[in-house]
């Protein structure tokens, strides 16, 4: 305990001390303490001092390990390139250090569907991609669902799904030997094994031990059973173990809030070993209870408690619906929640060539906010405009919130203008600012003597823009 | 039979819900497609796993009967508790509204109902301008009926989206619109008042000197009303408007870009003049995809600090959510495979509000009735102190969906 409540503090020294210290690069860092700088910044993993490794630091390379071990584990669910890493998490909240691994979505698929239907949810789920701020945002497993209770066709099933994808399953049974027939078509992918209860836990752990699976304990809305059988798998020897605390609607989605926070405070602020492993939400059980909802309804909430679940502390969830609207605001509000708070999201202020610009080209400005950039950046190149484009420094904010809160001022954008050299590039003196900036439009012609064109809202409209008022 | 009756109710609501967002009518659709390139801004992720480590296991023996554990639900203890505020005054009270409503006053982190229960609920004030606007077209097909008629619009907010509050949005003094008076308001002020009965709050045009003209103006012509004047600023001379507000009872909304020491000095400048039971804070909201992660860190933070004892974050915070409309993706017509976006937009509102929600915002000033309405029922079931029923649960797995 007493190392667990030190651990939040970690400093360089800390880690240092008990390093070989022989500042032999071979971590290609300068020193040793440039090194433990770096670890305890998470980095650089420990596992890259080479010296540590040897048999006479052992004693001191296990207590590494457990200084540096992150209060909720990290389970590995899948093998190869794509196998996906949950949990591992050092924090409670994203502010007091960041988050690792953002939470895995899986799509479900059952053993009673078409086997055009499973080929055509796996399709879509791995074709899954949308462009946000320079990554490519994807979703990352499939469950597979016994919903006929027949080992053969689960087995059949498994087996499909395996040829047609190379993401990392969850495969779901509560009966073992329906479960084993599906772990035997894939012994080696170490698929996540869905579930282990009050009553079939044993059976259940011994599957997750032979095939080396990591397994979900799942005692819903039972926070004493879920601890019981945390507690018993592990004695068991299951070490790679997920929580499955329920996730319910309505008059649930209180308790549901309340286990995942209680299970997470536990791990991160008490050091409860029995808390301290990934958490599974399901926003697809809504499904076995919708009642008369419509689809959409069903999708509509489905969505909102799995964005919920995302924000609170939830490290792999399962989804039912692909459709884009549902899956879009979540696979980004995981991008933003999982943003490290330690780095400004912003880009170098200066000048950016946009396709071949010449002395006629029209100039724009914006901010240095990475989001705002990489938006206009894009609209730009994709609409084949050759510009040039002048990234003023707003100290990271957008466009209308550096202007409201004084950030993004005329007198920047007076200043960027000269530093950018720009008045050497092009014949003419007109910019084109963001319709966002429009206040600030009387101040800028002032201070640069350049004419303000107010340009569109949105940069989405800036092709059609150009087409209709652009003059050099 | 209760939960029947439950399930029943629910499917009325849901098709109140349903009706609101699925009136899909034929899109104009500019042809728009997405193709981001892909851009090279990889924010690494770090590395947190520690690979080719095991604790030395001593050999298991298997047990044979569950070894019985009990989980010590891990409650804290916080120093401090958020200020109530007030909002609106009834006749009693010295104004004319029809009720009038405390936010604030929490002693736990939000919608921690595992240490203590919710005291006030958070509460839902609608948009209404008081000139027409551009609004995105999943919003204006609810609200084109009554746009330039901010009477009729507060009246459809309360009576059909069930809005707690109404913020009347008066733009048309905005130097780079009408330009209209602060005197000139007041009418419209005076007609919203007459259409609806519920707490309002006063929105301005973002002009530091209209603004503060139109906060002298309409605190002194509605004295005792208990108004929320939307919003006092670091850049407005806050003195005089400070004392008038205090001196005709009206709460004050705090803004602050984002920046929790700009939050503190503020609210310490208004110590001079108003009590901590009349501070709102806007700690500025950003839309999902567009800054939210900000957004919402800054405000756990507040409300953290705020319960742990800094005194001058113990404030309840409202957030623009209707920002969430700045996101493209809230809006614009996409790739099919994205769409509706009729049911894309109002969920990016929704996801805004909850993600914020969770962080420990009070009031909501927001736009689309189906996101009010799922909020609303969010909250509701939040604070109901009702339970889980986990006896079916496990039948998803082998659920035909």
């Amino acid at each position: 305990m007493s190392q667990k409540a030190a651990k939040k503090e970690l400093s360089p020294i800390d880690i240092y001390k008990l390093l070989p210290k022989t500042n032999c690069k071979e971590c290609k860092q300068e020193n040793c303490m440039a090194f433990a700088t770096k670890v305890v910044a998470r980095e650089v993993n420990i596992s890259q001092c080479t010296p540590l490794q040897k048999p006479e630091h052992a004693k001191n390379s296990a207590i590494l390990h457990d200084l540096l071990k992150p209060p909720v584990k990290e389970v590995i669910i899948g093998v190869g390139d794509k196998a996906c890493k949950v949990g591992g998490k050092l924090v409670m909240y994203r502010h007091e250090f960041t988050y690792f691994n953002p939470t895995a979505i899986a799509v479900d698929v059952t053993d009673e569907m078409t086997e055009a239907e499973i080929v055509t949810r796996i399709k879509s789920t791995e074709n899954f991609s949308y462009e946000y701020i320079g990554n490519t945002l994807k979703l990352d497993m499939i469950a597979v669902r016994s919903t006929s209770g027949d080992a053969d066709k689960f087995k059949n099933c498994v087996k499909k799904v395996s040829e047609t994808t190379n993401l990392p399953l969850i495969l779901c049974a509560l009966n073992a030997s329906v479960l084993e027939a599906g772990i035997m078509v894939i012994p080696k992918a170490r698929p996540l094994l869905y579930a282990a209860t009050l009553t079939n836990w044993k059976d259940m752990a011994e599957l997750a031990l032979m095939y080396n699976c990591p397994i979900v304990a799942s005692a819903p809305n039972d926070l004493n059973g879920l601890a019981t059988l945390a507690k018993t798998l592990q004695v068991y020897g299951v070490q790679d173990i997920v929580l499955d605390p329920g996730t319910f609607f309505n008059d649930g989605l209180a308790d549901t809030l309340n286990n995942f926070t209680m299970l997470r405070r536990a791990a991160t602020k008490v050091g409860d070993e029995l808390a301290g492993f990934p958490l599974l939400g399901l926003p697809l059980s809504i499904w076995a209870n919708r009642g008369e909802l419509a689809d959409d309804l069903v999708r509509w909430r489905e969505a909102y408690v799995a964005g919920m679940l995302i924000t609170r502390f939830t490290d792999i969830i399962v989804l039912h619906s692909t459709e884009g609207w549902v899956q879009l605001p979540n696979v980004i509000l995981r991008q933003n929640i999982y943003t490290d708070p330690r780095k400004p999201v912003a880009v170098a202020a200066g000048l950016k060539e946009l396709g071949t610009p010449n002395e006629n080209s029209p100039v724009f400005f914006t901010s240095n906010f990475a989001l705002t950039y990489y938006t206009v950046a894009a609209d730009l190149e994709s609409s084949k405009t050759n510009a040039y484009l002048i990234i003023v420094d707003a100290e990271g904010s957008a466009i209308d919130s550096g202007v409201a809160g004084r950030k993004l001022t005329a007198e920047k954008v007076s200043d960027a203008i000269k530093a950018t050299g720009i008045e050497n590039k092009v014949k003419h003196r007109k910019i084109i600012i963001p319709g966002k900036a429009s206040r600030i439009s009387g101040e800028i012609e002032e201070l640069s003597g350049w004419k303000v064109l107010v340009g569109p809202r949105d940069s989405s409209e800036i092709a059609k823009y150009l087409v209709d008022k652009w003059q050099p | 039979m209760a939960a029947k009756k439950d399930d029943k109710n629910l499917g009325v609501e849901v098709t109140e819900l349903m009706e609101l967002i699925a009136k899909f009518q034929n899109l104009e659709l500019h042809d728009f497609h997405l193709e981001a390139k892909s851009l090279e801004l990889r924010i690494d992720g770090g590395v947190a796993s520690m690979p080719g480590f095991k604790l030395p296991n001593a050999i298991p023996t298997k047990p044979t009967a569950l070894l019985q554990q009990t989980f010590m639900p891990p409650v804290e203890k916080y120093s401090s508790s958020i200020s109530e505020v007030k909002l609106g005054a009834t006749k009693s009270e010295g104004g004319t509204r029809g009720r009038s409503l405390i936010i604030g006053g929490e002693k736990t982190p939000a919608f921690y109902t595992f240490e203590n229960p919710v005291i006030n609920k958070p509460v839902v004030t609608l948009d209404v301008f008081d000139m027409e606007v551009p609004l995105s077209k999943a919003v204006k097909m609810h609200v084109k009926e009554v746009m330039g008629d901010p009477a009729a619009w507060a009246k459809l907010a309360v009576e059909q989206f069930k809005a707690d509050m109404v913020t009347i949005h008066l733009i048309s003094i905005d130097p780079l619109l009408k330009d209209a008076t602060a005197k000139s308001t007041l009418k419209t002020i005076e007609n919203v008042m007459q259409a609806v009965d519920v707490p309002l709050v006063i929105g301005g045009c973002g002009d530091p000197e209209k603004d503060t003209a139109l906060f002298e103006e309409v605190s002194q012509a509605f004295p005792g009303e208990r108004f929320l004047l939307s919003s006092f600023t670091r850049d407005m001379n806050i003195e005089n408007i400070a004392k008038s507000a205090k001196k005709n009872n009206h709460a004050v909304l705090a803004f602050t870009p984002m920046d929790l020491n700009m939050a503190r000095e503020l609210n310490r400048n208004l110590y001079d003049h108003l009590g901590r039971e009349d501070i709102v804070m806007d700690l500025s909201t950003a839309a999902l995809g567009y800054g939210l992660d900000y957004a919402f860190t800054n405000m756990e933070r507040a409300r953290l600090a705020g319960l742990l004892g800094d005194s001058e974050l113990a404030h309840p915070m409202s957030s623009g959510t209707t920002n969430a409309w700045a996101a493209r993706e809230a809006w614009l017509k996409m790739e099919d495979k994205w769409e509706p976006r009729e049911l894309r937009g109002p969920l990016w509102e929704v996801t805004t509000a909850l993600t914020l929600l969770l962080s420990g915002v009070d009031m909501f000033m927001m736009i689309h009735p189906a996101a009010v309405k799922t909020l609303k029922d969010v909250i509701d079931n939040l604070s109901s102190g009702k339970k889980a029923d986990p006896s079916k649960y496990l039948d998803w797995v082998s659920a035909k969906i």
